[in-house]
């Protein structure tokens, strides 16, 4: 299944930065230059840099605590960082807070499920639909045309993005009722139902079985085959990372130790002493 | 039957919580036509409508938005004595119904403006700062109108802060607000009639809300902020509708209580009265509008019914208050409630299989 990606030749960019040779005819949708943040003087992330192509996977690994969590709470801007630039399709996002830059095209998924679990499925996805529905408070209260063409439209484009995953048999479910898997899944659809250019999944694989594991590699490239949107993820499963990641970066105490294809990341010194401690000189 | 068991579970919700208000009216009507009403009752059923009306607006900011607001009487209060002002200034120039309704149109607007006041920098904060914040501003509305002085005379409407004599209002002049001593003189407009015809504003309001993308937004606030703001909701934005809304409501149910009497004064709407409202959304259920309706009109008909055991009154309701809290919080006594539910409970084809119920 994922051969075919593995396969894809992988091109310089501008400087080192490497991006699949398919996109390289277009833009890439972000570009993120010597980004930094430092919590009280302890630099949590430093001179962070990577370039994701317009339909690419990408990976960000590294050991607990390296920092991976933060470089998608400043892509987001939960934190502002400190120091560096952010362009995503080519713009600027500085000054940007959370909800400008959900609707520049940047959605996320969250480490420890965040879902709004007292509402039904269909809520939750229909709450991610938000910025794209046109009703307004006046005709919700009076129940004006408006209103209910918007929730026809809401549903009908709830129902789909729900079969990405084949969950529309769930969507009167509680959200906070669903089985874990299941939580994460509609947190993905509920991030896809905001339209982003861009996709950040923070841990997707966690808490999941194998068989799921690998039915979530097979959904995660329909996605961006479907939609064509780039996809950005942190995982510690090295069976996803390496089976659908085309480009990687490995984090270690906040910097950038490795960048390049699963097989070159695999082979990379120091990304193994990164992950298994210093090699013994005889 | 058929019809409506293929209704959304929200809408069959919302139709009970409709159908059960306009039947209480309908049968309190019934009752007070043929004389079976006796008088202390019938002087409550203003006072029962506004306080549920007061009840499912604060659990708009507090069930709904998920925002604990300690001031929800100051907005009654706002409303209480703009209408009382727009009644007695409009005496005799327009029809009572339409002063009325005049009247808690502006209590309204006055009280959602106050909302908007006190919101923009509240609701920006996190935490429980809305909730000293609007403590504060009940208070401070209390205090301001204990000393406000507002009457109409020669020289037209005068406002003074000092002392009725200050207004300079000559003969004929009427003082509508005498500082400590409240409104006096208050056309008594509201009717049960229209306390009704309020509450079933309110519901529509609240419940059509709840139901649409804007409440959905209100909800995803509370639920998760950083959810919400990860997909794209102006947490601000939302939580200022939510509270203003609530406001405007309590302001309209405040004029509404103040034109049932001939005299109100500030200090009816106090920490007390706002602790009472909410007492009732708690007792309810957070988020329950059909619990805040019951919750209302049980706990102000209670002390009335008590009345017979006089010194033990205020014991009986505390110990009411507490009894109930245990029940409705006891794991068993749920388990037993949800088997009888599960018992009676229709069979409905979205209870088996999802996405079938709009259909």
């Amino acid at each position: 299944m994922s051969s075919r990606l593995l396969k894809t030749p992988m091109v310089p960019f501008p400087s080192r930065a490497i991006i699949p040779a398919r996109d390289l005819d277009k833009p890439p949708i972000l570009e993120v230059s010597r980004l930094g943040i430092d919590f009280g003087g302890l630099a949590a992330v430093d001179d962070f840099s990577i370039i994701i192509g317009r339909t690419e996977i990408a990976g960000l690994i590294g050991p607990n605590g390296a920092g991976k969590t933060t470089v998608f709470n400043l892509l987001t801007k939960v934190y502002q960082p400190s120091s560096g630039a952010i362009l995503l399709d080519g713009k600027d996002t500085s000054g940007m807070n959370t909800v400008q830059i959900n609707k520049a095209g940047i959605a996320r998924t969250f480490q420890n499920i965040r879902l709004f679990s007292s509402l039904t499925v269909e809520d939750n996805v229909r709450i991610g639909l938000h910025n794209h529905l046109n009703s307004n408070v006046f005709f919700d209260i009076f129940r004006l045309p408006g209103y209910w063409k918007s929730e026809r439209q809401a549903h009908q484009m709830t129902l789909e993005l729900l079969s990405i995953f084949g969950m529309e048999h769930m969507i009167h479910y509680k959200a906070g009722s669903l089985p874990y898997g299941a939580q994460r899944r509609l947190e993905i659809v509920r991030a896809l139902a905001t339209k982003p250019k861009l996709l950040l999944l923070d841990e997707p694989a966690a808490g999941m079985n194998p068989s799921e594991t690998e039915e979530l590699m097979r959904n995660i490239i329909e996605i961006r085959d479907a939609l064509g949107i780039a996809i950005l993820l942190i995982e510690h499963d090295m069976k996803l990372v390496m089976g659908i990641c085309e480009g990687i970066a490995v984090l270690n105490y906040g910097r950038i130790i490795a960048k390049g294809t699963a097989e070159e990341i695999q082979t990379n010194d120091e990304v193994i002493e990164a992950y298994l401690g210093e090699k013994k000189e005889a | 039957m058929k019809k409506i068991l293929k209704l959304k579970k929200d809408t069959r919700k919302n139709l009970i919580t409709y159908g059960m208000i306009i039947l209480a009216f309908l049968i309190v009507r019934f009752l007070s036509a043929s004389g079976n009403i006796s008088s202390a009752f019938r002087g409550q059923l203003v006072p029962i409508c506004v306080y549920i009306v007061m009840a499912v607006s604060l659990n708009l900011t507090v069930g709904i938005l998920g925002e604990l607001s300690l001031g929800h009487a100051g907005f009654m209060s706002l409303g209480a004595f703009t209408g009382v002002i727009a009644a007695i200034i409009l005496q005799g120039s327009v029809s009572n119904p339409l002063r009325l309704a005049i009247a808690m149109v502006l209590g309204a607007v006055i009280a959602g403006i106050a909302g908007l006041v006190v919101g923009v920098p509240a609701l920006r904060l996190r935490g429980d700062y809305l909730a000293i914040v609007t403590l504060a501003f009940g208070e401070i509305i209390k205090n301001i109108i204990n000393t406000l002085y507002v009457g109409i005379g020669e020289n037209g409407f005068r406002i003074s802060m000092v002392n009725a004599e200050s207004l300079n209002l000559g003969e004929r002049g009427t003082v509508i607000m005498n500082g400590p001593m409240g409104a006096v003189g208050i056309p008594k407009l509201a009717t049960f009639a229209s306390g009704f015809i309020l509450i079933m504003v309110t519901l529509f309001i609240v419940l059509n809300l709840q139901n649409s993308r804007s409440g959905r937004a209100i909800m995803a606030v509370r639920d998760n902020r950083i959810a919400a703001e990860s997909v794209g909701i102006s947490v601000t934005r939302y939580k200022l509708m939510a509270f203003i809304i609530s406001a405007t409501l309590a302001g309209a149910a405040g004029a509404l209580y103040a034109l049932n009497f001939s005299t109100v004064v500030a200090r009816k709407f106090d920490f007390n009265t706002s602790i009472l409202i909410l007492v009732f959304v708690v007792l309810g259920g957070m988020g329950n509008i059909r619990g805040s309706i019951i919750a209302a009109t049980v706990l102000t008909v209670l002390p009335e019914l008590l009345r017979a055991f006089n010194n033990y009154r205020m014991l009986l309701y505390a110990v009411i208050l507490i009894l109930v809290m245990l029940v409705s919080n006891n794991e068993q006594l749920k388990n037993m409630t949800k088997k009888f539910k599960g018992f009676f409970k229709i069979k409905r084809p979205s209870d088996l299989k999802g996405g079938t119920a709009r259909e």
